[in-house]
């Protein structure tokens, strides 16, 4: 997407991007419930297993994934459709995993928490700060090949405190590879919150630790992350190394679908869903001079795209059971 | 304060999930020893994510009941410097997949400190954790992985098919002065949001007592043959008996309970009188717990009259889809159709 003609055109996108992440989750919702009641049993309905959403985090994923390309490598988290739908992961064939259809990324393996297309060099994992490492792998090789696609892991603020995450902003670092790591800081894994949990109030500070900028990135919003990690993926693309940015974001939904969340204090849900990121970017771009139906029109494409791919999987065929054996190996 | 003259009191029989089973046994025990902590990944404020310690840190406070931050290197590491150090923790690994980024603190610390030591230095520490799939959660949060807990000298392993059971486990396990490694099946722990084989949850007594870390024990008598099974596939070895009970097949059901140390001499007395059998657990099929029973009775030259026969989970990851997740766990119903053939005269042959 950085090669858009402009600005102007990247704010569109990111936009639409935003609008189509969240309407995409707006129909999980009433399908992860269906099987699910009058007694919620996670086993149950068309969309089984845990079910881990990102409203409230667009913001983050298409501030970075603007600036990305097809051959640019991205890794995201049990939390991932918002940062696949942004780098550009097949939407029809994203939603057919998700359904555990035949049709789907992996033909059903994966599901949710392990969405992988090649196409666009994106994967996931729900294992938290798994990201890291290939990340740097990916950023090596494109240095070795003298590439210029840079590779970006995603990850929550609770990853910051693995292990994973030290050892990879070091190497990354030594091998100058031309990676970018991204908080998403929805101050909460699960239910402990982020200053019960990390010894620095700001993730970005621990860049110093491993001679890389470090960034933090406050009020959630889609043009400041789009200038910051412009600034960090351009560094990247030019050989000088890797950063770090964290993302003040926010989890408007609980940590998976089901979550009573019982952690959070009294309003706190109300206030962040006030200040919902995609309806306040959409009035800025009206401010900045976009037209109401220019978005409008967009946005009706986007949401077309998602119920086209939400049919397309629902209608979908499973597929064979004996299919489980296939692909253990190459 | 009973006299001679008052009515003897029962205390009504309570029913308990193995999740409040194991939150109580962890309560009671903290209330008996000032030493046990716990600590883990959402198990103060939120009580575990799967009930283990609910309650907790509201009776026992934040310095004995740990929130810790996703470090599990650090907090599992941790642990074994406080079993050093005279203390009893209590932690939680959150999902069994997830020892992959701490294996380290457990089979070389935890396992090790003892042996290494000559016996100075002890580990009483218990690791709890989530095993079991068959919810879509798919291969990164479905596994069991018994046998590679149990294949690590060192290691204590439980693995409770019930709710009475998992409390004196767990009293045993936090009074062992080894590494207890105690795995909870997620299909039998009684969760609001997870279906629950009902016949796990049973009588809890509100007293201490102890079930044993290695002993297996008969939870159906029979005498055609023998299942073995933990945890899940113990119930599945119970429906299963019922049902060739109706084709008058009389099979045995033996609990491991444990699978380190494992009971051989339980299996073998049974085999010994049946004749014929059959191991069902839900890790992976090669090298797993199925391998290890086999092996146990093939050793000790037990005469049988059918070959002995094990089901498990293929050597695939675990797929998420339900068509193929649910094509390739273990079931009643894979258990019926094996032992119906192993009872056929020419499986003799």
């Amino acid at each position: 997407m950085s090669d858009a003609p402009s600005n102007r055109s990247d704010r569109l996108w990111m936009y639409t991007t935003m609008v189509k992440s969240r309407y995409f989750e707006a129909l999980i919702k009433p399908a992860y419930f269906e099987g699910k009641t009058p007694v919620f049993n996670m086993a149950k309905g068309p969309l089984p297993g845990e079910m881990h959403l990102s409203d409230g985090q667009e913001p983050c994923a298409v501030g970075v994934c603007a600036h990305l390309r097809p051959g640019d490598t991205v890794t995201a988290t049990h939390r991932p459709h918002h940062v696949a739908i942004a780098k550009g992961v097949d939407l029809d064939a994203m939603a057919a995993e998700i359904f555990g259809k035949a049709s789907g990324l992996s033909g059903g393996r994966g599901g949710h928490m392990h969405l992988f297309d090649a196409r666009v060099n994106f994967a996931c994992s729900g294992i938290i700060a798994q990201g890291l490492g290939p990340a740097v792998g990916a950023a090596l090789a494109s240095k070795l090949r003298g590439e210029d696609h840079v590779a970006v892991a995603f990850l929550g603020e609770g990853a910051a405190n693995q292990g994973a995450f030290h050892e990879a902003l070091n190497l990354a670092s030594v091998w100058k590879v031309p990676a970018v790591f991204v908080i998403e800081d929805n101050s909460y894994g699960i239910s402990v919150a982020k200053r019960d949990c990390t010894a620095v109030e700001r993730n970005s500070d621990r860049a110093a630790a491993y001679a890389m900028p470090g960034h933090f990135v406050a009020g959630n919003d889609a043009d400041t992350v789009y200038r910051i990690a412009g600034e960090a993926i351009a560094r990247a693309r030019r050989g000088e190394g890797p950063s770090l940015i964290e993302i003040e974001t926010c989890r408007l939904e609980g940590h998976f679908m089901g979550d009573a969340e019982g952690y959070r204090p009294k309003g706190e849900v109300d206030r962040l869903k006030a200040a919902d990121p995609i309806p306040a970017y959409r009035q800025r771009l009206l401010a900045d001079g976009f037209e109401a139906g220019e978005l409008d029109k967009a946005e009706a494409e986007a949401r077309a795209a998602v119920d086209a791919a939400f049919a397309a999987a629902r209608a979908a065929a499973y597929p064979q059971p004996e299919e489980a054996f296939a692909h253990v190996f190459a | 304060m009973s006299s001679p003259d008052a009515p003897t009191v029962i205390a009504p029989a309570r029913r308990l999930t193995i999740a409040r089973a194991i939150a109580e046994a962890i309560g009671q025990e903290m209330e008996r020893d000032a030493t046990v902590l716990v600590m883990g990944e959402d198990i103060a404020k939120l009580g575990g994510v799967f009930g283990t310690t609910t309650g907790l840190l509201d009776k026992f406070g934040p310095e004995r009941v740990r929130d810790t931050p996703i470090s599990e290197t650090a907090f599992i590491g941790a642990a074994t410097g406080l079993a050093a150090a005279g203390m009893r923790p209590i932690v939680e690994l959150m999902f069994v997949d997830f020892f992959g980024v701490c294996m380290d603190a457990i089979y070389n610390l935890a396992a090790k400190q003892c042996y290494f030591s000559g016996g100075q230095v002890t580990c009483p520490m218990v690791l709890m954790t989530s095993v079991g799939g068959g919810y879509g959660d798919a291969g990164q949060h479905s596994q069991t992985l018994y046998a590679t807990f149990g294949h690590l000298p060192g290691l204590k392993v439980v693995i409770p098919s019930n709710a009475h059971d998992a409390k004196g486990l767990m009293l045993a396990a936090i009074r062992d002065p080894n590494p207890v490694v105690f795995m909870y099946h997620k299909a039998l722990q009684g969760m609001g949001w997870l279906g629950t084989v009902q016949r796990s949850i049973t009588d809890v007594p509100d007293a201490d007592y102890l079930v044993p870390l290695d002993k297996a024990k008969v939870v159906r008598e029979g005498k055609d043959l023998t299942l073995v099974g933990l945890g899940l596939s113990v119930h599945q070895a119970l429906d299963a008996a019922e049902r060739l009970s109706g084709e008058g097949v009389s099979a045995e059901v033996i609990d491991l309970v444990s699978i380190a140390p494992l009971d051989r001499q339980a299996v073998r007395a049974s085999v010994r009188k049946t004749g014929r059998l059959l191991a069902i657990d839900d890790d992976y099929l090669s090298y797993g717990v199925g391998a290890e029973i086999l092996a146990s009775v093939c050793e000790a030259g037990i005469a049988l009259r059918s070959a002995p026969q094990r089901i498990a989970f293929p050597d695939i990851p675990v797929p998420f889809t339900p068509v193929m997740e649910h094509f390739v766990l273990p079931n009643a119903d894979k258990i019926v159709a094996a032992v119906r053939h192993m009872m056929e005269p020419s499986a003799n042959d």
